[in-house]
């Protein structure tokens, strides 16, 4: 299984912790129709990296996730505030932070060295790395476990949430930022092209075939680790890049239950 | 779930000198009203009179002038208004895997409802849908639900959350006939064995006649208050909906009033 080599088992790992992760997570992303605003954070890594290297910060990871935060909650707020679809604002202002973050790196052509953020890298991933996403997983959990309900009722019906004296507004602030720094944080081993992919993938097949929010999250998780597992080990053998192996058995996945939806009426 | 208790009377519910503009457009003003529990309150008006508005800016939801007091006229002290809202609808599509258990259970409790079903959650959600007859409809998917089931589930929520005063915003769209009525006769169920008072939009001046205890006519603000006697016999209603929209009710009411009881009592009310 090639588990033998340290970096195979650093990966082995890091997908236990990140495909999980993205299960939970993909199904609100779904539940509260954010799949836009999570392609759009993704790509404003580019963005953030940008302004790192323009500022001549040398850890560039710290101004992506500053960036990214920011550019969540700015989101957010505008989406709020604005008559205009929140899609048309999203795709506005995604486009326009990615081409800030290309026009920057590439200049004098130096875009080659980043080029490997499009598609991640698992394999490369470090102890201290992963030790980092078992905190921001341990921190997801918390979240989940105390404001899951908060955010469910606000995306039902953010009025009827709001009557209930739920801090509607705060809480989907803070989910917002969550999300920020779990896909900044995922984004070198994942890869911008396809973040979202794993994150909408493993939910929108798990709505196929379930029925409460329990089976949702079960399938939505079992989906996510299962395509995880698989994509590492068949890219292992067949020397594909892990990120788009997982993302083609994520997408069987989502196509097989769809197909037993439709037969079995679920 | 609440026990049930007989309204008392004796608690009031004030909204007082309620304004919300948008900029420069004045969409409410000046609003005034004063409710007891144990009523049924229903706001009529035409289209873009304010209603939903005014039921928006009763849950904070919109910036508005103004105050809402709730006074126990026992020991005039003041208390925490607690508002049960039921909207029209809710956010969900096709295929949405929330149960009704998953919908209550969020809004009602804490514990989260992706992780497991909590017994005692699941047993007093289902005694309060069956003060709706609807405890047979937990474990459906709410996207699958009928109008009215919907929105007896959504009552049952309201009224878990042992409010003062509720609020619904136009509940009856989307409903036959006899929803309609069984909807109306909930709402004097409600009224008489729960301690509140209901504030209801309704379009429909049949069953306003019918049912409700006070009728408030918007438009802006308050052109008319009191009974459905008083208000449907206004000037100010007149103005509003002109003589060819009296409610049928109040007509076949006062035909039959002229049949049986003669010539010097012609309103039904009398």
């Amino acid at each position: 299984m090639g588990l033998e080599y340290g970096f195979m088992r650093n990966a082995f790992l890091a997908i236990l912790i990140i495909t999980p992760l993205f299960g939970i997570l993909g199904t609100m992303i779904v539940n509260r129709k954010m799949a836009f605003f999570s392609d759009a954070l993704g790509h404003s890594a580019l963005t953030g990296i940008a302004i790192g290297v323009v500022l001549g910060i040398t850890d560039t990871n710290f101004t992506m996730l500053v960036f990214a935060i920011v550019f969540a909650l700015l989101l957010n707020y505008i989406s709020s505030k604005s008559g205009t679809s929140t899609d048309t604002i999203i795709s506005v202002f995604s486009s326009c932070s990615v081409a800030i973050g290309l026009a920057i790196l590439s200049k004098g052509g130096n875009f080659s060295k980043y080029s490997s953020l499009l598609v991640g890298d698992i394999l490369s991933i470090t102890p201290k790395e992963i030790i980092s996403l078992m905190g921001i997983f341990i921190a997801t959990i918390l979240f989940f476990g105390f404001f899951f309900n908060y955010l469910h009722a606000a995306s039902l019906h953010r009025t009827l949430a709001k009557s209930r004296h739920i801090p509607v507004r705060l809480i989907e602030n803070l989910f917002a930022v969550l999300i920020a720094i779990i896909v900044m944080l995922s984004i070198k081993w994942v890869g911008i092209l396809i973040i979202n992919a794993l994150l909408i993938l493993p939910a929108a097949a798990s709505r196929n075939l379930s029925e409460n929010m329990r089976e949702y999250h079960f399938f939505a998780v079992l989906f996510s680790v299962f395509s995880g597992i698989t994509g590492l080990l068949v890219s292992y053998y067949t020397n594909v890049a892990t990120g788009p192996m997982i993302v083609i058995f994520a997408s069987i996945l989502y196509f097989a239950t769809y197909l037993y939806g439709r037969i079995h009426q679920v | 779930m609440k026990k049930i208790i007989k309204p008392c009377g004796l608690h009031c519910i004030k909204v007082n000198h309620l304004g919300v503009r948008f900029g420069e457009q004045i969409i409410l003003e000046d609003v005034n009203l004063h409710m007891h529990c144990g009523s049924i309150n229903a706001i009529i008006g035409k289209n873009g009179a304010g209603k939903s508005t005014l039921i928006r800016a009763m849950l904070d939801d919109i910036p508005h002038e103004g105050e809402i007091e709730f006074k126990d006229l026992h020991n005039a002290k003041i208390q925490k208004l607690k508002i049960g809202y039921v909207p029209q609808s809710i956010n969900i599509e096709k295929n949405t895997p929330v149960s009704v258990y998953d919908l209550i259970a969020s809004y009602q409790y804490r514990f989260p409802v992706f992780f497991k079903k909590s017994k005692k959650i699941e047993a007093e959600i289902k005694q309060a849908l069956a003060t709706f007859e609807a405890e047979d409809l937990i474990d459906k998917q709410v996207c699958n639900l009928s109008g009215g089931q919907l929105q007896r589930v959504l009552l049952a929520m309201a009224i878990m959350d042992e409010p003062h005063l509720l609020l619904l915003d136009e509940p009856v769209s989307g409903i036959d006939q006899n929803g309609m009525e069984l909807f109306y006769r909930t709402m004097v169920y409600l009224k008489e064995n729960f301690d509140l008072s209901i504030i209801l939009i309704s379009h429909d001046l049949d069953y306003v006649a019918k049912y409700a205890d006070k009728v408030i006519l918007l438009d802006k603000t308050i052109l008319k208050e009191g009974s459905p006697k008083e208000v449907f016999s206004s000037d100010e209603f007149k103005s509003i909906f002109g003589n060819e929209e009296l409610p049928g009710y109040v007509l076949k009411e006062s035909e039959k009033h002229k049949k049986t009881v003669g010539k010097e009592r012609s309103n039904p009310w009398d």
